[in-house]
């Protein structure tokens, strides 16, 4: 990823400083800086590497610096393995960062240019992690549309940092310690601040949408769920496959639905309240396990509705069927619960 | 025309901070800053002189200043000096302050980084030759013999890391070393760094009363002694050419040195348990 | 250097108002440092010297935030700094 980009300010068509650091710790760090400059910052990373700079994560985020981070989820060592699965940015979950995980290319592309809105609105201003399949996205072909300059104009106005960044005529202490006394109403704010991004990704989606055409869905992406009795939540890029299987066990009568969670910080907890309150039953699945315990979006999903099952799949790379994805709407049907694995 | 402490800004940058009595770190800072002016940013990482000068909402610092992750000084000056740059600002000095820990151990990653990219960045190390702020823990610039809580075995049984050879080893445009016991010499390098394109690295050394054992007004006497007899030495590093400003006048008198420190005492003992004859 | 008050509520931002100063340093003092005018010279090593900055370049000694450390004493070659008994000054 950086490597294109390193090629688009070489040809003139990015006006950036490209900084070649050595570390995933200083890439964040030395983005955090030139955040506390004044300028739009971006960075990715994947894996080990997310877990590297994980205490820059915080930093960032206290700091409330609207850095953009492309992360390829991928698996975490031991035993070590270049695939992909959630285990990095699920076990990052705390760290204060906005969440979003992308279905395919397109809505990575589209997330990045919104995620940079959504950071740095003033009402905000909260880093924004965009995450997306490692391999199944990062290792495949698709055709996108890629915006214009004008486009992109249209929905990501000029950045300004207000005042947390370096100003010469009335010079600020930025990023200090708070005691015992303070230290919790900076952490409320910037919860309160996560919380208020709804608004703004709302707001966001439906410029994007008056602009591109493309309508996006806020924190969950709901397939037939009206009436559905077996809801399966996923997340990622195995959606897509879920959502077949859920149509063709539509055509045999069976009332399946899908729910993908597009953010998983902030939550979606009413958008989830919403959909999945009629259902009878609902399955999680996840290429994450918190050993144990059950799946990290599991936990999340059962702290707003009874989510009885949790499927664990895709983890280092594996593969997840059709076949598999239609058994556990029929582990669903039979009543299982528990923790599952693929 | 160098810069002599009559010149210097008569505004305090760093100010109020709640730095032990006779605290050398503080001076460090303080007259860096004095150096430096208006235009600096200060990075500060996990350290005495964060942990003293940041409580909100007790804020010592008057020009802009940042706490940085531990290991993340020269990674965060890299990205304020882009930053800064590429808002179209170029009358700044980024400037780090850093400890011997933060410095030689954790942070020397990212310095590395900083100094192989040429980044245009000062990078200030105040050695008080050990974690001072968390309870007096060794570094890598510990000295020989020295105690600390973390060094069991009758204290250090290692020389200090020499970070300035590390620093031109990795091709540093700048590196100086000096001490708060020699102030104007301190500040003429800073002077000189602030002038240079590139990357610069000024280690000072900054004894701490608490952690060496030695009453507060004895600071920066013991700054002064330890360049005197040669436990410390005044150098630069400029063009791959290296200078040593100053020689020791009293190398003899390295044995009052260590004598006037609670943390040698422990080398007195080794010394003794072991019949060793000295150097 | 005059206190300000403490701020009524926490800023949303770690981002605050750099040198914002609400509480002094001075009750750290055992001894306080006192200039003898008749023995000064002027040299501004004490100025110079000082880890706190709480003594001005025209020799005004701040109170408020001087730990007592007595390093402008040592640094005095002239013997005009003497450190006095807080207590005497209660």
């Amino acid at each position: 990823m950086v490597e294109r980009l390193a090629e688009f300010v070489e040809d003139g068509s990015l006006d950036a400083e490209f900084i070649h650091v050595e570390s995933e710790h200083s890439a964040l760090s030395a983005a955090m800086g030139a955040s506390l400059a004044g300028v739009r910052t971006f960075t990715a990373t994947s894996s080990q590497g997310l877990l590297y700079m994980a205490e820059v994560l915080t930093y960032a985020a206290g700091g409330r610096f609207p850095i953009v981070m492309i992360n390829a989820n991928r698996s975490l060592a031991l035993p070590w393995n270049i695939y992909g699965d959630q285990r990095d940015s699920l076990s990052l979950l705390d760290s204060g960062w906005i969440q979003a995980y992308a279905e395919n290319a397109q809505e990575v592309l589209d997330l990045t240019l919104m995620a940079f809105r959504i950071a740095e609105d003033t009402a905000v201003r909260v880093p924004f992690m965009v995450n997306l399949d490692g391999f199944h996205l990062t290792h495949t072909y698709e055709v996108v549309d890629v915006p214009t300059k004008e486009q992109i104009d249209k929905i990501l106005p000029d950045y300004d940092p207000g005042e947390n960044q370096i100003d010469f005529e009335n010079p600020r202490s930025f990023g200090f310690t708070a005691g015992p006394e303070w230290n919790a109403s900076f952490h409320k704010a910037h919860h309160e601040a996560m919380l208020h991004a709804w608004n703004v990704i709302d707001r966001a989606e439906n410029t994007f949408h008056a602009v591109f055409g493309r309508r996006y869905s806020g924190g969950v992406d709901a397939y037939r769920c009206d009436d559905a009795e077996y809801v399966l939540v996923t997340l990622g890029s195995v959606s897509g496959l879920c959502r077949q299987v859920a149509d063709s066990l539509r055509e045999s009568g069976v009332k399946a639905g899908v729910l993908r969670l597009r953010y998983l910080r902030p939550f979606p907890d009413e958008a989830i309240r919403k959909v999945l309150s009629s259902a009878k039953s609902v399955a999680v699945l996840e290429k994450d396990i918190s050993f144990g315990g059950a799946g990290t979006v599991f936990t999340n999903v059962r702290s707003i509705v009874p989510a009885k099952l949790n499927v664990i799949g895709g983890l280092g790379g594996a593969d997840i069927s059709a076949a598999q994805i239609a058994g556990i709407f029929e582990s669903l049907q039979a009543g299982e619960s528990g923790v599952k694995w693929l | 025309m160098a810069m002599s402490a009559r010149d210097l800004d008569k505004r305090e940058f760093f100010f109020g901070h709640k730095a032990c009595a006779g605290c050398g770190g503080s001076l460090a800072v303080r007259i860096a800053l004095k150096v430096l002016g208006e235009r600096a940013v200060s990075v500060l990482p996990a350290g005495c002189m964060s942990a003293v000068g940041f409580n909100f909402p007790q804020l010592a610092f008057t020009n802009n200043a940042f706490i940085t992750p531990f290991a993340a000084t020269a990674s965060v000056m890299t990205g304020i000096e882009a930053g800064l740059r590429q808002r179209g600002i170029d009358d700044f000095q980024v400037v780090g302050f850093a400890g011997d820990g933060g410095t030689a151990d954790i942070g020397l990653q990212a310095l590395s980084g900083a100094i192989d990219r040429g980044d245009n960045i000062l990078y200030i190390c105040y050695d008080n030759e050990a974690y001072m702020n968390t309870g007096i823990q060794k570094s890598g610039l510990t000295p020989y013999g020295a105690k600390t809580t973390t060094t069991p075995y009758k204290g250090s049984r290692r020389h200090k890391k020499d970070m300035l050879a590390i620093v031109a080893a990795n091709g540093v445009d700048y590196a100086a070393s000096a001490s708060i016991g020699y102030l104007e010499d301190y500040i003429r390098k800073i002077e000189k760094a602030a002038g240079i394109t590139g990357t610069k690295y000024i280690h000072v050394l900054a004894p701490c009363p608490v952690g060496w054992g030695f009453k507060t007004d004895e600071t920066v006497d013991i700054a002064r002694e330890a360049v005197d007899v040669g436990a410390w030495s005044l150098r630069e590093y400029e063009n791959g050419e290296w200078k040593l400003n100053r020689e020791p006048s009293r190398p003899q008198d390295l044995e009052l040195y260590m004598k006037r420190q609670g943390r040698f005492k422990i080398e007195k003992q080794y010394q003794e348990e072991n019949n060793y004859a000295g150097e | 250097m005059p206190l300000k008050s403490l701020p009524n509520k926490a800023p949303e931002l770690t981002a605050f108002e750099g040198g914002y100063l609400v509480s002094p340093n001075g009750g750290w003092r055992s001894v306080r440092p006192v200039i003898n005018m008749n023995l000064c010279v002027h040299c501004g090593q004490c100025y110079l010297y000082c880890p706190d900055g709480t003594i001005s370049p025209e020799l005004c000694l701040d109170y408020n935030f001087c730990k007592g450390c007595g390093i402008c004493a040592k640094m005095c070659k002239r013997g005009a700094i003497t450190m006095q008994k807080e207590a005497d000054y209660a």
